[in-house]
């Protein structure tokens, strides 16, 4: 029991220690006031949308780690003989052109997709925000060299770089899909952190802060940081879907992973063949790729409500 | 070999026609005679093709782009009928008592576009300056069997001599019964005195003896297209039927395809593989598929571990019964691919389907695991069978269905191994790193069974790329070269052919077909043995 | 301000040395042996091979490679590629296209994107709202070479509204689809930024001070919440000029422009680093002077700004 003390003020009816009322009163001083963290989670919880977008984050994680949960299928059986066949009994989606069972493929692939969207969006998101902000909030000479680093890495060919990074693995995986990714995706985020940082960054309660004897970097994290997240995770979540799909310009360029790895963004690349004959083998990938991003983007909307104060009074 | 390299689909082998057995082409060949009678038209025809990746010189062409163009605009001694049979253009005769001497005599009278004679000295500094090794000319390789040729140092041909003005004399290092056959290819091209003046140039604007010339000073509009009409110098069979060929270059098959839908371009002589299994509904009577002079195969290297001696041989046996091939020709390739019956192409003269030992091209599932285990009782096999390939030509999907036949078929481990693009495939092929089979193609130069055979599997020929290598094989192949007819050579050339299929240093999938199409704008439309439409013949009113 | 200019421009020299050797080690370290593969499958002749080599400078070691790229370019000369073309005539011919496309691309995604962003973060949670998350879901969740395939087929081929492609014809209309295509991902961005900086600004104070005075709606709207939504978006725009300019390499395939991004891809495909040297240097400049450029609209839109 932490130790409470009293509000002055006058109390008329009972003794304030033999009455629960009291305790309305009461303020816990020894507690750190409330944070933005707490306050976000106290809004998000109310909002159904936060747990539609919850449930199905949740959903996907789960096929990503467990397919065979889904599935008894294996997907890298195929056999050409059920070539393009439409959907029968245990094969729900039908087939693609190499006869392969689409459900288990767009079961399986979710894994290689889901890992490459949410681990280079993390990576992004991470190198991105920080050099971004230290940038747009210190300026100078500083804010120069990262700014023209962002030039020249924003100017490097996806191509060129993928195939240079790809050849010094001997085994293509999903970590060296989302390290290529990662190298082009951070001078993005960087430049919408630095821009929205410099337009926070003069603003009246940053200048209370500062007078409050709040030090730079502690100004930096607890209120120009806060009030610059919106672009920041929009950009996120719209990146992920981007991601997972840069995955599949790349196979369609013939530099993504090998095909022992199943993944949404292979399926799509080459479901494009197949695109007069038969589009429904493009849907099911590509879906389920509208519905990850669709969930995330959700995800996003409500917690940038949330960590905004002032969209929460309403 | 003529290298195709679209982005997207295409493979670095092209596809090609020729046979006449297709629907397509038998009205076009009665309305050609017509047409023939008619006169000619008026209309520019427009085609696709891609940026030449050299100066139009003839002798420094090795792929298609380039190669459509040079083709019209000279003329050689001799050029290829649509059937691949050779005629006299600008040769009045070539003639030869024993293959390896021949006395050529030109037509006398002809000329170029910019109104030079057409002269033997022509044709003998054009070819000494191709073959000159400090020139890096690409078909340089063409002149190897001339006397004087030098792949290490700087050497005339002395083995060619100007007679007079219509005559000269070729001398061969020895006998080659078809040497005849491959001067129609764009290497033996003459060149007009001018070209040597300034050769960059010439190249960027070239002046020849065929049967279309330049439109202007700069017609060629890099990576956009370029523009040809008529030359009213060019005597000869191929003259032309039309106002003009405009070709434009495309990056994609695919936009190429979507122009001729759109009525934006007459003929097109590549469907992109998309379309495969719609383009012949699409296009009615105006789709072309028909056999063309392109084999397709993967090589495994003599020295894969397990693919060597008496337990490869049934590996190698194994392997190539378990694939399907009839299935995926038609499952991925809608039928624009013809499963394989030999080494060759039948578009060319010579070629059989009844070669001895050609049954082990057939799908036999219970044969193949037999010998499969026959040859794990020698030494089991551990380890993943992979085929290489270079990921920007449209190969992922057959090599995708071959390693899935043979993985089902055998249950090995089997998949594909991309590269990203074709210079790091073939950096790994040539320096033999290559750790699996590869995927090889043959688009031929000329229309004879030795180009598909002699390049390949003879004794460290230049792309025997798996270092096969048989004495006896080597034997027959010469034997077939210095035959005095063409005839016997390639009765020779079948039995050589025989020891490939004991041996199998490649794996034989099928022949491409050329595909393609024409818009209802353009008649006449035909395709030539080595996969390009005779664009002389089209008519477009 | 000058002084502020002058400075950035003067940092592009740096800029410029860093990015041409990035980029040149780069190409350097792609896999294969450029000049083996001009043989195509038959191979080169080793003697031919060594000839082409030694006239490219492939011979030599990187850094003496490099080093006369550079002493070339002093003189203006940016090297040639394997077919003997100056780099700088096909820079010439590719530009000029590139940015048309870029600049309509640029336009499209900044005029629809901002201007439904606008209404769909006025209007938070409606169905107009809904409809335009949909359309972004499908934008992202589609590459960029179905949607292109998609559209050149529909609207090329079978409504005939467009030409299906370019090619030699360098003109709006043939530009427009694909414009459309090219900008379709930013599109979503864009519309998303807006959006949420929109809705962002609304409950501002200084948009309730601006109400509470008597304003009228639309001045608020335009003025005040638009004004101050914009600065991540024009971040975003700006940086998305060079990337829609490199960007290109499937659009420009498809729709068959001979571009930046064609030319790219077939130079990185072929190993020709002087041409991607020099295309990738150029669009290095681009971003500077874009990013410039953004920089100086911060301070036009929000006065609280200030470069020294």
């Amino acid at each position: 029991m932490p130790e409470l003390t009293r509000p002055h003020q006058s109390h008329f009816f009972a003794d304030l220690d033999s009455t629960p009322l009291g305790l309305v009163d009461l303020v816990d001083e020894s507690a750190a006031p409330a944070s933005l963290w707490v306050e976000a989670w106290h809004s998000l919880r109310r909002r159904p949308l936060f747990w539609i977008s919850a449930t199905l984050i949740a959903l996907v994680t789960l096929v990503a780690l467990f397919p065979s949960l889904f599935t008894s299928l294996d997907p890298g059986f195929c056999e050409l003989k059920y070539s393009l066949d439409p959907p029968t009994a245990g094969h729900p989606f039908g087939f693609d052109r190499q006869g392969c069972d689409i459900y288990s493929r767009t079961i399986y692939g979710a894994r290689a997709s889901v890992t490459v969207g949410v681990l280079t969006t993390l990576v992004v998101v991470l190198i991105g925000s920080v050099f971004g902000a230290f940038a747009g909030f210190y300026g100078g000479w500083f804010d120069s060299l990262l700014s023209r680093v962002t030039d020249i890495f924003f100017a490097i060919p996806l191509v060129l770089a993928a195939i240079v990074v790809m050849q010094m693995y001997d085994d293509v995986s999903v970590m060296t899909v989302t390290v290529v990714l990662g190298v082009f995706g951070w001078p993005q985020i960087a430049r919408i952190t630095r821009g929205a940082v410099m337009s926070v960054k003069n603003a009246d309660f940053i200048t209370a802060a500062k007078a409050l004897g709040s030090s730079r970097l502690a100004t930096l994290a607890r209120h120009v940081m806060p009030n610059s997240a919106a672009p920041i995770i929009v950009t996120a979540t719209v990146s992920l879907g981007i991601f997972i799909v840069a995955e599949a310009t790349l196979s369609y360029l013939g530099i993504g992973l090998p095909t022992s790895i199943v993944s949404w963004g292979a399926d799509i690349s080459k479901a494009q063949a197949s695109l007069r004959s038969q589009p429904s083998v493009l849907f099911y990938p590509a879906g389920a790729l509208a519905l990850t991003v669709l969930s995330f983007i959700m995800m996003g909307d409500v917690v940038r409500d949330a960590l905004d104060p002032k969209a929460r009074k309403r | 070999m003529k290298i195709r390299r679209i982005a997207g689909f295409a493979a670095s082998v092209a596809v090609g026609a020729l046979v006449l057995t297709a629907c397509s082409s038998t009205p076009s060949d009665t309305e050609s005679t017509s047409a023939a009678a008619e006169g000619t038209s008026t209309g520019i025809v427009t085609a696709n093709s891609s940026e030449p990746q050299n100066p139009l010189v003839p002798g420094n062409i090795n792929e298609v782009g380039g190669g459509k163009v040079v083709d019209l605009l000279f003329a050689g001694l001799v050029y290829y009928d649509a059937a691949g049979e050779p005629h006299n253009e600008v040769a009045e005769s070539i003639e030869t008592t024993d293959a390896q001497n021949y006395t050529i005599t030109l037509k006398s009278g002809l000329t170029y576009s910019n109104d030079e004679p057409v002269i033997a000295k022509n044709f003998v500094d054009a070819w000494n300056y191709t073959a000159l090794l400090s020139n890096a000319q690409l078909g340089s390789y063409f002149f190897e069997d001339i006397e004087g040729f030098s792949y290490d140092e700087d050497s005339a041909l002395t083995g060619l001599a100007v007679v007079d003005d219509t005559s000269f004399t070729v001398k061969l290092k020895e006998p080659r019964a078809d040497f005849p056959l491959r001067l129609g290819y764009s290497a033996f091209f003459p060149l007009p005195e001018v070209a040597f003046t300034d050769i960059a140039a010439f190249g960027e604007n070239p002046i020849g003896n065929g049967p279309y010339m330049l439109a202007k000073e700069g017609a060629w509009q890099h990576n956009v297209g370029i523009d040809l009409i008529p030359n009213p110098a060019y005597e000869g069979d191929r003259t032309a039927k039309n106002g003009g060929v405009t070709f434009t270059f495309y990056a994609s098959q695919e936009a190429a395809y979507n122009d001729l839908l759109a009525d934006q371009l007459d003929v097109l002589d590549a469907v992109p593989d998309s379309a495969f299994g719609t383009f012949e509904d699409e296009l009615g009577d105006r789709a072309v598929n028909q056999p063309a002079a392109v084999f397709q195969s993967f090589t495994i290297p003599q020295n894969l571990p397990g693919f060597s001696g008496e337990e490869g041989a049934l590996r190698r046996a194994a392997i190539s019964m378990a694939i399907n091939r009839p299935e995926i020709t038609d499952a991925i390739f809608q039928g624009t691919r013809t499963p394989a019956n030999d080494f060759t192409s039948p578009v060319i003269a010579g070629w059989s389907d009844t070669i001895p030992g050609a049954e082990v091209l057939d799908y036999n599932e219970t044969e193949a695991k037999a010998l499969w285990a026959e040859a794990d009782a020698i030494a089991p096999y551990t380890g993943t069978f992979t085929i290489g390939y270079n990921a920007d030509g449209g190969h992922q999907a057959w090599v995708d269905a071959v390693t899935n036949s043979i993985k089902n078929t055998l249950g090995i481990a089997s998949e594909g191994n991309p590269y990203p693009d074709f210079k790091s495939f073939r950096d790994d092929v040539t320096n033999r790193t290559i750790t699996g089979a590869f995927r090889t193609g043959w688009q031929a130069d000329y229309p004879g069974l030795f180009n598909f055979l002699g390049p390949i599997y003879a004794t460290d020929a230049s792309s025997n790329d798996g270092d096969y290598t048989n004495p006896e094989f080597d034997a027959l192949l010469a034997d077939g070269s210095t035959a005095a007819t063409v005839d016997e050579a390639n009765k020779l050339f079948q039995q050589a052919q025989e020891i490939l299929f004991t041996d199998l240093p490649a794996i034989p999938l099928w022949y491409s077909n050329v595909t393609g199409g024409s818009a209802a704008t353009v008649d006449n439309v035909e395709f030539g043995w080595n996969s390009v439409p005779l664009y002389y013949e089209v008519t477009k009113s | 301000m000058a002084w502020y200019i002058g400075r950035r421009v003067l940092q592009m020299i740096p800029v410029f040395l860093g990015a041409t050797l990035l980029i040149y080690a780069m190409v350097f370290l792609l896999p294969g042996d450029p000049v083996a593969a001009l043989g195509g499958d038959r191979g080169l002749n080793p003697a031919v091979a060594e000839q082409i080599r030694a006239e490219f400078n492939l011979d030599k070691p990187f850094f003496v490679q490099y080093l006369l790229y550079l002493k070339g370019i002093l003189t203006l000369d940016f090297g040639t590629t394997f077919s003997g073309r100056a780099v700088i005539d096909v820079m010439g011919e590719a530009f000029p296209v590139t940015i048309q496309l870029a600049v309509m691309a640029l336009i499209f995604e900044g005029v629809l994107g901002i201007g439904f962003g606008l209404i769909a973060g006025l209007r938070k949670g409606g169905v107009f709202d809904a409809t335009l998350l949909l359309v972004s879901l499908f934008v992202i969740a589609m590459p960029t070479f179905v949607i292109g395939f998609v559209m050149q087929y529909v609207v090329g081929v079978k409504l005939q509204w467009l030409p299906p492609t370019v090619g030699g014809d360098v003109s709006f209309q043939t530009l427009l689809m694909p414009a459309i295509v090219l900008g379709a991902v930013s599109f979503a961005y864009v519309l998303r930024l807006t959006r949420t900086s929109v809705a962002e600004n609304l409950s501002a104070d200084f948009v309730r001070t601006a109400t509470a005075k008597g304003l009228t709606r639309s001045r608020v709207v335009n003025v005040h919440v638009l004004r101050n939504s914009l600065i991540p978006v024009i971040t975003f725009l700006g940086a998305d000029l060079g990337g829609l300019m490199a960007g290109a390499i499937v659009t420009e395939g498809i729709f068959n422009i001979p571009g930046v991004g064609n030319t790219l891809y077939k130079a990185i495909q072929q190993g020709q680093a002087p041409t991607v040297v020099s295309l990738v240097t150029v669009l290095v400049i681009v971003y500077i002077f874009a990013n410039l450029f953004v920089d100086l609209l911060y301070a036009a839109l929000d006065p609280r700004i200030r470069y020294a």
